[in-house]
């Protein structure tokens, strides 16, 4: 297989056949790629479609165009360094890496996260969920041709961008989580300026849902299209909005809380169909959960430190370095070799936007990680998109890839 | 996770399927894992499957260099009604890195087996389309393993366009 030729070999295994149709001399089966570039796959992704007219028959995604070996990159780099490196694999929700990575670490080094902590994780989590299905939201309904839906969309996330600016210094890829809590407590005025968009976000998804919900265009196109049933999914192992759309309300915050979930009370929207509307339905009414868990978290804010107390792991403040030689030496350590992990094998596995994002981490007892793999969902729900588009319409096939959301940064990594 | 004594009543019952099967059992960091015969993946798997642990929620890869055998192939399995998780970990050589592929048991492993053989060359009989997913299709190397150098990649610029990959096609 290392050789060209073979690569010929094995491209051949691709059908390009017209034979099987049995269609006479009029009609044929026509191949084509769709992708890599193209705005309807929402990213570098390249599909190889076998249509008959108008309806697809076959579909293979080809994958591995944005792949940046960031699994790789983190082998080469401290614990605590590899947090800016998997934010950026799915780069539509970098706090959810982080989460993950963190959680298997810090469960490798046997820390207890400050409730505080946990709580300030949570409300950056569910900021970020809403900004996610945002984007998902604005560009499903794009390719649907609802061009303004796009704009408003933007103008919310803008606003839990500049939050996030405010929080951490950054809008995208913040790099605000850190081993054992999160990197600074929030700031002042911040609490304010995230209770007004709590207050507006509810009216603003209504809004959504007027302009969407009232669009016969809209609801014909995505209504008993693309339907497949829960046990089909299991099998291909998609998990998120995609199975609870199916009606399997499987979602880990309630499954196996973590970072202080089971505080929270909210619901988990289902789907009963298991169609595209479902799959749209399932995560417009996420948002509405995901801002009462915010509001909650922001009521009910412990007091306490934001990052554990353990100086062999979090640095130490910064005005302690001025007065204490103990915490300089500290800080010197960690900043340039880290802290080590005692050998062991954690899977940490938290609900992301698009479903269970896990992270495997391997710790050989040094300061670099040994293995890091991602289970991202974009990855294994991408392999859902043939079921679900076989036989539709190739307009169908674009709105389900639209509903299916994959993140190519994340099915690369 | 089943707790230690749930975990040794699983091994005790896989070992009376198939006294070989297991090899051994950790149960650290939250985690409860089950080290098995490479051989017998597909019976242990399905006994497990058939146990209630029926969602393979991730395959992944592991090299343990310089351990040998020096691959892992982990199986993270998930029971969706007792909430429940348990890790399958097989063991191959770089020599023969062969295992049975799962996809016929779980269609969904299909991309990470694929994965596993791209990153750590484990070859998967049995798979339906083994192929390179996520690296060209011509590259030579499995750049997960532990002896794969980071950075020996060259940058194609127009000098040195003709030694790039594909520059014979």
């Amino acid at each position: 297989m290392s050789t060209v030729s073979d690569y010929r070999k094995r491209e051949e295994s691709i059908t390009m056949s017209t034979e099987s149709a049995g269609m006479g001399e009029t009609h044929e089966l026509l191949t084509l790629n769709f992708g890599p570039h193209h705005p309807a796959t929402h990213g570098v992704l390249r599909l190889l479609v076998t249509l008959e007219g108008e309806i697809l028959r076959d579909v293979k995604p080809i994958i591995g165009y944005v792949h940046t070996g960031i699994e790789k990159t983190a082998e080469d780099k401290s614990y605590w360094k590899v947090i800016p490196v998997v934010e950026r694999m799915d780069y539509l929700s970098y706090y959810f890496n982080a989460m993950a990575y963190c959680g298997a670490v810090e469960t490798l080094l046997g820390i207890e996260v400050p409730p505080r902590a946990q709580y300030l994780r949570v409300i950056h989590l569910e900021l970020n969920r809403i900004m996610s299905h945002l984007v998902w939201l604005g560009t499903s309904a794009l390719d649907l041709g609802a061009m303004s839906m796009f704009w408003y969309c933007f103008r919310e996330r803008e606003t839990i961008l500049d939050l996030f600016e405010m929080s951490s210094g950054q809008r995208m890829h913040t790099r605000y989580f850190q081993i054992g809590g999160v990197i600074e407590d929030i700031p002042a005025g911040f609490a304010k300026k995230l209770q007004a968009f709590l207050d507006e976000m509810p009216s603003r998804a209504d809004q959504y849902a007027d302009l969407l919900e009232k669009n016969e265009i809209l609801l014909s196109r995505l209504r008993d299209t693309c339907i497949v049933d829960q046990e089909t999914l299991l099998g291909l192992g998609v998990t998120g909005p995609l199975l609870r759309a199916a009606g399997n309300p499987w979602d880990l915050r309630k499954a196996a809380p973590y970072s202080s979930y089971d505080h929270f009370d909210f619901k988990v929207p289902v789907g009963s169909v298991g169609d595209n509307y479902d799959r749209f339905r399932v995560r417009h009414a996420e948002l509405y959960e995901s801002v009462k868990i915010i509001q909650q978290a922001l009521n009910g804010l412990p007091e306490g430190p934001h990052i554990v107390d353990d100086r062999k792991v979090a640095l130490p403040p910064r005005h302690e370095l001025a007065t204490s030689m103990e915490a300089l030496i500290h800080h010197f350590k960690l900043v340039t070799e880290g802290f080590r992990v005692p050998e062991g094998e954690c899977y940490y596995a938290i609900e992301a936007p698009r479903g269970e994002l896990g992270c495997f981490v391997r710790a050989d007892g040094s300061a670099k990680p040994a293995r890091v793999h991602m289970r991202d969902p974009s990855f294994i729900n991408l392999q859902a998109t043939a079921p679900m588009v076989k036989d539709a319409y190739i307009a169908d096939f674009i709105a389900t890839l639209a509903m299916v959301d994959p993140v190519l940064g994340g099915v690369d990594r | 996770m089943p707790d230690q004594s749930g975990l040794e009543a699983i091994a005790e019952e896989l070992r009376g399927a198939d006294p070989a099967s297991v090899l051994g059992t950790t149960h650290a960091n939250g985690r409860a894992e089950i080290q098995i015969e490479p051989s017998a993946n597909t019976a242990v798997l399905e006994r497990l499957r058939d146990r209630g642990y029926s969602f393979l929620a991730s395959l992944h890869g592991v090299d343990y260099y310089p351990h040998e055998p020096r691959l892992g192939v982990v199986y993270e399995l998930l029971d969706m009604t007792e909430v429940d998780r348990i890790s399958v970990k097989a063991r191959v050589s770089t020599e023969s890195p062969q295992i049975a592929s799962v996809v016929s048991m779980w269609p969904g492993a299909d991309f990470p087996e694929r994965e596993v053989y791209d990153m750590f060359g484990v070859e998967f009989t049995g798979h339906p389309d083994l192929r390179r997913i996520l690296m060209p299709e011509d590259y030579e190397g499995f750049p997960q393993r532990r002896d794969f150098p980071v950075g020996g990649e060259p940058v194609l610029f127009t000098y040195n366009e003709r030694d790039g990959y594909g520059a014979d096609r």
